[in-house]
């Protein structure tokens, strides 16, 4: 019991290594790029009407906050991709509890980068976007679980996807599909606009529960008039988001161990050697 | 036999197979405790792999295995606190800072500690033992390459390992990081009771550092015991040479003593310029190298030609 609690603490200590180094020197201008360029895409839009009274940045705001979310999966991804390539996966797989720990740096790491995204595009977006409701007394109850819900349900898939492609490349095929699905999720269009068919492919995955639980806590029940069915569907919401939760912290173990099993120090000097091929 | 008497690893009949390609065959040997032991081969003979099947990083596809009394391939994590791994490039977590990446590793140990050996190492003392003191704050991507080797040395160690696992340590070391490197193996080994297992293509290396040398070639030892030993094992026949009536003769023998003797015998005069040459281990040595890469040359060429263009 002493070694799970030892290697949860040190994988904590390491998540906030890696935040500091996530937001440290150059990198900064990165990771703030993305939250600072969609913040300035909502300002632009704030005279759009959409009918109702709204305009468009109303309904934008909430739904981006859903996307920042489910940007997790892709993160996880890209930087187990990367600590395979140097051989960072395999320095946690020699040291006893090395695998819990990492793993548990990174839901640290890019949960709170993530949150920092979202406060990126709140905090300002709370002063010029109109109509957002947030008095209600559920709102921020709603946006907190919602929030949890999603950061878990993206990141521990990312881990059992990423654990699948052996190389930065193969994630970089992966982030197209992710970055389709969040356009056919009614992020920056209600996807009451999007054919039938397409937009019950959507309903199957995290990234649209997201962006709707998010338009629910920050905007007015009246806005609900736009969503399928007329409603915010907190139930089904929570119970996709929580199927996910489910499907991720099973499958996550299995595929990292399977990966992790496979790790040795050969491997990582060969895909080395692949990378070099790459880039000559 | 106790359990202090048994070898820390044994190796028996161990073979390994990728396709049809056989890399290990019916390799056996074992490794006492506090020994340092040598796995000395050239490029291509199946160090590496051997190394990483008890590392516990490879299957292997038959042979008995026990390091520490485990099979490394169904090790624990109680097994992972007991052994030191030091591969052969690392390159990871090049943002880090040297003590931030000791403290880490090192805090995953602290649970693992026992009366006879506390974990992890003192960070301090860690950095004293391997000359990084001065380093400590330093990034790891801007160390220089003896001081990489050293860092990653020192993780290797940070949970006060039973057994390390040394892979090319010296490889692209300059003369100096590499004897800095020597004298860091003789003092884990004497002062920490701790048995080592590494791989290198250098015999002078694997002479002044191990107990005990085992050579690996193409998959098959071929020899295993003390440098002396494995001269007695492996060297052949010395050259003996003679120029009798004008003419040079040039002859190898096993014993150059007896046919020296012989030769005298049968020709009381006429004999002059007598020289015996003594075939010395690193002769040996580097005509298995030559061999072995003559091999691997051919084997290319059969690669090439089956390849279309």
């Amino acid at each position: 019991m002493s070694t799970t609690i030892t290697g949860a603490r040190a994988g904590f200590g390491r998540g906030l290594i890696e935040l500091r180094l996530a937001f440290s020197g150059a990198e900064l201008v990165g990771q703030v790029f993305w939250p600072v360029a969609t913040l300035v895409a909502i300002f632009l839009v704030r005279d759009v009407s959409i009918g109702a009274g709204y305009t468009l940045d109303t309904f934008i705001l909430p739904g981006t906050l859903g996307m920042f979310v489910a940007l997790g999966m892709l993160l996880v991804v890209q930087q187990l991709a990367a600590d395979r390539e140097d051989g960072s996966l395999l320095r946690a797989k020699i040291t006893p509890q090395g695998i819990p720990a990492y793993l548990i740096g990174k839901l640290v790491q890019i949960s709170a980068t993530i949150v920092a995204y979202l406060a990126i595009v709140l905090l300002p977006g709370l002063v010029f976007v109109d109509g957002l409701d947030l008095g209600r007394p559920g709102s921020w109850l709603t946006f907190a679980w919602v929030v949890v819900l999603g950061l878990i349900a993206t990141q521990t898939i990312g881990a059992a996807l990423g654990s699948l492609v052996s190389s930065s490349r193969g994630a970089g095929y992966l982030s197209l599909p992710i970055l389709g699905l969040i356009a056919i999720s009614g992020i920056f269009a209600p996807i009451t606009a999007l054919p039938e068919w397409l937009a019950w492919i959507a309903q199957v995955f995290p990234v649209y529960w997201l962006g709707l639980g998010m338009r629910s806590a920050l905007l007015p029940d009246a806005a609900a008039a736009v969503e399928i069915g007329g409603s915010w569907r907190p139930v089904e919401t929570a119970m996709v988001l929580g199927a996910w939760v489910v499907a991720g912290i099973v499958l996550a173990p299995i595929v990292l161990r399977r990966m992790a099993r496979k790790e040795s120090g050969s491997r990582v000097a060969e895909r080395r050697e692949r990378a070099l091929q790459r880039v000559g | 036999m106790s359990v202090r008497d048994r070898p820390v690893i044994e190796v028996e009949a161990l073979r390994m197979q990728y396709g049809t390609d056989e890399v290990l065959r019916d390799v056996s040997f074992e490794v006492n405790r506090g020994e340092v032991l040598a796995l000395l081969g050239p490029n291509g003979a199946g160090k590496t792999t051997t190394i990483e099947i008890l590392e516990g990083l490879r299957m292997r596809s038959a042979g008995r295995v026990a390091v520490l009394g485990v099979d490394p391939a169904h090790a624990d994590e109680v097994w992972r606190a007991r052994v030191g791994i030091v591969l052969q490039s690392w390159r990871d977590h090049a943002k880090w800072r040297v003590r931030e990446l000791i403290e880490y590793q090192g805090s995953l140990y602290a649970p693992y500690s026992t009366e006879h050996r506390p974990r992890p190492w003192d960070v301090d003392a860690l950095l004293a033992a391997v000359g990084l003191s001065a380093h400590s704050d330093m990034m790891l991507k801007s160390l220089s390459g003896g001081q990489r080797r050293r860092l990653d040395v020192a993780i290797g160690l940070v949970g006060c390992p039973e057994l390390v696992f040394f892979d090319e340590p010296t490889a692209g070391l300059d003369p100096r990081a590499r004897r800095d490197f020597h004298e860091l193996v003789r003092l884990i080994a004497q002062e920490f009771d701790t048995t080592i297992l590494m791989t290198t293509h250098d015999l002078a290396e694997a002479e002044q550092l191990a107990h005990r040398i085992v050579i690996l070639t193409q998959g098959r030892i071929i020899a295993d015991g003390t440098s002396p030993e494995l001269a007695r094992q492996i060297v052949g026949e010395d050259q003996v040479s003679w120029v009798f009536s004008g003419e040079r003769f040039t002859r190898d023998v096993p014993d150059a003593t007896a046919f020296a003797r012989e030769l005298l015998l049968q020709h009381h005069t006429g004999i002059s310029e007598l020289e015996i040459r003594r075939a010395s281990l690193e002769d040996t040595y580097l005509a298995l190298v030559q061999a072995a890469e003559s091999a691997d040359v051919r084997a290319n060429e059969r690669e090439l030609e089956g390849t279309p263009r």
